[in-house]
């Protein structure tokens, strides 16, 4: 599909009228960003860089200033097709217990598909295999407040895939989770993406999340710095410190033994790649 | 001691009562109410409690949440019997101490009063036991829906409703956070007199304030980010229906009111 997810020298400012005269705080400068069909994106930056308020411009919930925002085909400033962008391009929030609306599982995964209009029996049919999808269904008739952190998140995915959209961009869905709710948000964003073919675009502060991801797009001060696979993106170790990110630990440490004087890749992200090149090393040493 | 909150819980189940349809569990318990405040003598309120402890018992609700219903009124209980039984002053005098006069009247009165209550509260938390919240505002949605025809903005009501049902218990959590918070900080929340407690809750409050209005802002936007574009067009997963399990009820309820309706007459 053309124009799958697409933003054109986006440019957008938050205003705050409060003050006298209005305080003008430009978010994104600029922004050139193409997302295809199918990817896995990871986007990252360090807070106020204007990842968040650009994952919002692609769903219309902001419209750009100047540039173009076009999303699942169509351009965002159309407003009779917002809930056809909306449909198809589904977002999940940090914080779980402010975005489920209804007091049980099931009928919060119900109440895009309500919005929508679907028939009831439809919408029953969806309901269940969202919950099915994200390993919830025996929860469906239970309170969304006695869940953990993870489990209510996974029932904030399920309302959205419910709606079976194309594109899910995922603000920042962990950071309020522990290790294991993260696992298991984790494991589920990864299979929508692998079996279902969504598209996913996850905005997060954890490097080992983004080094999961086909492709790491890294914004700061509102404009895309780099744009590369996540090996490429980590192995520049010194420009993400500059914008005050981290990288992988492994890369990390292989990057401070290349440093060092060892001979040994920067484009490693995973412990297991880390383990095979440390030892090589070792036997090369020996 | 927030926890004990329990308005707004539901119990999910497969019982009678709570396969009734909302819209007539709603009626029925207006109805109950209706006939607590007919009913003017000991027998009739025996009548409705009858009814309530029958239907406790068909719901399979367990029995202590009956009891739990209750508690956060005990306040209003023994405030009103106090009330009741001081300012009562007709009917044989029991005790007589200055201007304090206590009657025989007095002491009924207050049982009656105190029973009327007590039941009203225990009939009234069935309804938000044995139905989701969502399907409740869902049929008091469809109940009120002729009242569109003059602009009375019903869906939104009712929607105000759920979310405001949905985020007790995040609240009631929140609240215990931040109380534990201003308590390890120093606040001291249980003794002084009233007043001094009163000031004490400000710092509790205003971060509650602040919280719910983010919570809100956040909440209305993962809301339009689920389509959410107000009532027009909307569909439920779960459809409405009567069957022959709310006529039933029906007429087991107007057998209740009219058995009070003619104690009354008979002034038994």
């Amino acid at each position: 599909m053309q124009n799958f997810l697409k933003a054109e020298r986006v440019r957008f400012s938050y205003v705050n009228n409060m003050e006298n005269p209005p305080v003008v705080n430009e978010v994104l400068k600029g922004v050139d960003l193409e997302i295809k069909k199918g990817e896995f994106v990871a986007v990252l930056g360090h807070n106020g860089s204007g990842k968040s308020t650009l994952a919002k411009c692609f769903n219309a919930i902001n419209l750009p200033e100047e540039g173009e925002v076009y999303a699942v085909g169509f351009n965002t400033k159309d407003e009779d097709k917002i809930l056809d962008i909306r449909q198809n391009v589904g977002m999940v929030f940090q914080n779980p217990d402010n975005q489920l609306v209804a007091t049980i599982v099931e009928e919060d995964v119900a109440f895009a598909l309500e919005n929508m209009g679907v028939e009831p029996k439809e919408i029953r049919r969806r309901v269940d295999e969202a919950l099915k999808t994200v390993g919830m269904y025996e929860f469906r008739e239970h309170a969304p407040h006695k869940l953990s952190g993870g489990q209510k998140q996974r029932i904030a995915i399920a309302g959205i895939i419910a709606m079976e959209p194309k594109c899910i961009l995922l603000d920042e869905p962990t950071a309020m989770l522990d290790p294991k709710g993260r696992r298991e948000v984790l494991k589920t964003i990864k299979k929508l993406n692998r079996e279902n073919g969504v598209t996913i675009v996850l905005i997060t502060h954890y490097m080992e999340e983004a080094a999961l991801a086909d492709r790491v797009v890294v914004i700061d001060s509102g404009q895309v710095i780099i744009d590369d696979v996540p090996q490429k993106v980590f192995s520049q170790v010194e420009k993400m410190k500059s914008v005050g990110l981290d990288v992988p630990q492994v890369t990390e440490l292989c990057w401070e033994l290349k440093n060092a004087g060892f001979d040994i890749s920067t484009e490693i992200i995973t412990e297991d790649e880390c383990v095979e090149a440390l030892l090589g090393l070792l036997k090369k040493e020996n | 001691m927030l926890k004990d909150i329990t308005i707004g819980q539901f119990f999910p189940g497969n019982s009678f009562i709570h396969k009734l349809d909302p819209r007539f569990k709603i009626v029925f318990t207006i109805a109950f109410i209706v006939m607590l405040f007919v009913a003017d003598s000991f027998a009739g309120l025996g009548i409705g409690i009858v009814f309530v402890l029958m239907a406790f018992l068909v719901s399979r609700i367990p029995f202590k949440m009956m009891l739990k219903s209750l508690k956060p009124i005990l306040p209003i209980i023994i405030f009103t019997s106090v009330l009741n039984i001081l300012f009562i002053r007709t009917g044989d005098v029991i005790f007589k101490w200055s201007f304090i006069i206590i009657t025989k009247q007095g002491f009924t009165t207050a049982a009656f009063m105190v029973i009327r209550i007590m039941a009203l509260i225990v009939g009234t938390s069935l309804l938000t036991y044995t139905t989701s919240p969502i399907v409740l505002t869902d049929a008091i949605e469809r109940l009120l829906s002729p009242l569109k025809k003059v602009k009375v903005p019903v869906h939104e009501l009712a929607m105000m409703m759920t979310i405001a049902l949905r985020f007790i218990p995040t609240l009631v959590e929140e609240t215990d956070k931040i109380m534990s918070a201003q308590k390890a900080r120093g606040a001291d929340l249980e003794s002084g007199n009233l007043i001094q407690r009163a000031k004490a809750l400000v710092p509790i409050l205003v971060p509650l304030f602040v919280s719910s209005f983010r919570r809100a802002e956040e909440l209305a936007l993962a809301m339009e980010c689920r389509c959410y574009h107000g009532g027009d067009g909307r569909t439920r997963m779960k459809q409405l229906k009567c069957s022959y399990r709310d006529f039933v009820s029906l007429l087991i309820i107007a057998g209740f009111l009219a058995v009070i309706i003619v104690f009354n007459i008979l002034g038994i």
